[in-house]
């Protein structure tokens, strides 16, 4: 009942931010690009952001992060029947085992947020790659830093 | 080369299910040297520094079985670094079989000790005897035979090496070994996983898994033809029992979070590995007849990597408990756990040896990416680095503990990882010796199976 009523609230945040919108009753129509499917992954990639990204050796959600994860809780708000995995992954260095440890805190951080924020727990699931799925190929900082994520993808 | 037809890749039934097939009569077959004769026998840490002068001139009998053996216990012993296998352009005659060697035609070669031997098969069925010559005093140090399937004969030629290096250097040899490990194809950011086995010697390669899922961190079980292993099959992140001889995968217990970082227990009657944990990580312990799990750390920090002593009195692991991650040693019923690693950087994948006095570990700091392998005492004292690289890490040892292997991965050049690449490696205790083990494709996670697996 909490949960479902954090969920109400957060939808009624959504349309309160979105001030210039007319009818507060119905869900304002989110800009979407021509072709995607609101509610949908790409709908997700596209105008919400469905990755967060952490320092080193860390789980700790910066500002950025926290950022997107409202973006993404109010998504979910909205989109009430779409249930999503959070991937955490890790950059390369650190160990295997060590890393697989860290995706996970990374996803369970992201997701304990999101629950946080009204997402049912029956929506969330969460999942640990370590280093074994990096977006970035290359071995730079850069690379790096796009590789320290926790990514949410509609189930 | 050979193919064994039987598909299965177990190998301890296939011994013990044919007694009658595979034996080994030391003794029953020539008259042993006399039992206090132990003159060629060399201290290990002397042959690092002067390495044992052998000669193994082809097996008499069948000829290309007596090649082929030959040169099988010939690259076995040059690899251990141990031996200096003497070029057979030096022979002043290749080796006689059955018959007392010719003493003064081995002397000027330069080498200690000779083998010598014959192969005689037939019906699919192979017999192969050899002797140790020890050449200054001109006596036999050991005298085998062994009766086997053809297709066996590369054991027989690993367990020859076995004996040569036990009677030699006066310890167990590590030859008749298997490597089971990660074989990774594809780009880097969507690898394809499969669980692979092969000889010590990287001979008969075989693919267990079919890439489907990804799977990481496979284990020997110390008595039975069983790996451990890590499997996300259905996106389900758990650890799992594959049983080489059926080919069947068994997930291990049922836990709402990931499973990972397995190792079985020395006297194989359980598995040791990590569960997640609400952002953390604990140690637990699942029996493998009643599956019954124990919690053995609960810390809430990174508890991962867990490794018995080969006694299984304590277990050493590693842990970011303390900020860091650092290795930890505690009672194998938990709980009491000191940190033993003190050293730049930080610590991960604690492995015991089975002599019981090292620890090998990866250390790494985070800032430069720079690895190492290394090895100390379990009370954290006498720290030493072994190899060092890019991404070194995830030591293995051999089951007499002289050698250890591990994996050593490149670094990106571009964007597009090139220039990448994973592969094994093999080195000295000692720090001497390094070596790649070829694979066929890029490999990770090797772990080194006991003796006669």
């Amino acid at each position: 009942m909490n949960v479902k009523t954090l969920g109400a609230l957060a939808a009624v945040a959504l349309v309160a931010a979105c001030a210039t919108k007319p009818a507060p009753e119905a869900p304002a129509p989110t800009p979407v690009a021509a072709g995607i499917v609101p509610g949908s992954q790409e709908d997700l990639v596209a105008n919400v952001g469905d990755r967060v990204f952490f320092d080193f050796a860390v789980a700790t959600l910066r500002a950025d992060a926290k950022a997107t994860l409202d973006k993404q809780s109010a998504w979910l708000a909205k989109y009430g029947s779409v249930n999503v995995q959070v991937a955490g992954n890790t950059d390369e260095r650190g160990t295997e085992e060590y890393n697989l440890a860290l995706g996970e805190r990374r996803a369970h951080s992201a997701a304990s947020y999101l629950k946080a924020k009204g997402v049912a727990s029956a929506r969330l699931s969460t999942i640990s790659y370590g280093k074994d799925r990096p977006t970035a190929q290359g071995s730079t900082e850069e690379a790096w830093a796009q590789n320290r994520n926790a990514i949410t993808s509609v189930r | 080369m050979i193919q064994i037809p039987n598909p299965s890749v177990g190998r301890r039934t296939l011994i013990a299910g044919a007694a009658g097939v595979l034996t080994t009569a030391p003794g029953a077959v020539f008259a042993q040297a006399a039992s206090g004769n132990q003159s060629a026998v060399i201290d290990v840490n002397r042959a690092r520094t002067e390495p044992i002068p052998i000669a193994v001139p082809d097996l008499g009998g069948d000829e290309q079985l007596g090649r082929d053996i030959a040169g099988v216990i010939t690259n076995d012993l040059a690899r251990s670094g141990l031996f200096r296998t003497i070029d057979h352009a030096a022979f002043i005659q290749s080796g006689p079989s059955g018959s007392t060697p010719n003493f003064q035609n081995w002397k000027p070669t330069g080498a200690q000790a000779l083998v010598t031997g014959s192969v005689q098969g037939s019906g699919g069925q192979v017999r192969v005897e050899f002797r140790l010559w020890d050449i200054l005093p001109g006596t036999q140090i050991q005298g085998t035979a062994y009766t086997t399937s053809q297709s066996n004969w590369r054991r027989i030629a690993h367990k020859m090496a076995d004996v040569i290096y036990e009677r030699l250097l006066g310890e167990k040899g590590y030859f008749d070994t298997r490597i089971v490990y990660i074989s990774a194809t594809g780009p880097r950011d969507r690898r394809t996983k499969r669980l692979a086995i092969m000889d010590q010697d990287s001979e008969n390669n075989r693919i267990l898994t079919d890439g489907s899922w990804l799977v990481l961190t496979p284990r020997f079980h110390p008595t039975r033809d069983e790996i451990a292993f890590m499997s996300y099959a259905n996106n389900r992140p758990r650890v799992y029992i594959f049983d080489l001889t059926s080919g069947r995968q068994t997930q291990l217990g049922d836990f709402a979070g990931m499973t990972f970082a397995p190792r079985f227990a020395p006297d194989g009657s359980s598995v040791i590995m990590a569960v997640s944990n609400g952002g953390g990580s604990d140690i637990i312990s699942v029996d493998l007849s009643s599956r019954a799990s124990r919690r053995l750390t609960e810390s809430g920090s990174i508890d991962v990597s867990p490794c018995y002593s080969p006694d299984g009195s304590q277990i050493a692991f590693a842990s970011d408990r303390g900020g860091d991650q650092q290795i930890y040693v505690m009672g194998a019923g938990g709980g009491g756990a000191r940190r033993i690693s003190f050293g730049n950087g930080r610590y991960a994948t604690p492995v015991w040896s089975p002599r019981g006095d090292l620890i090998a570990f990866t250390r790494y700091a985070g800032d430069t990416s720079n690895f190492s392998i290394g090895v100390m005492h379990p009370d954290g004292s006498g720290e030493r680095l072994l190899s060092e690289g890019w991404d070194v890490e995830g030591p293995t040892f051999a089951p007499n503990g002289r050698v250890l292997m591990f994996y050593r991965e490149t670094r990106s050049q571009g964007p597009r990882g090139s220039g990448f690449s994973s592969r094994l490696v093999s080195v000295d205790i000692t720090g001497f010796n390094e070596r790649p083990v070829p694979t066929p494709t890029d490999a990770s996670d090797p772990a080194w199976s006991p003796l006669g697996a």
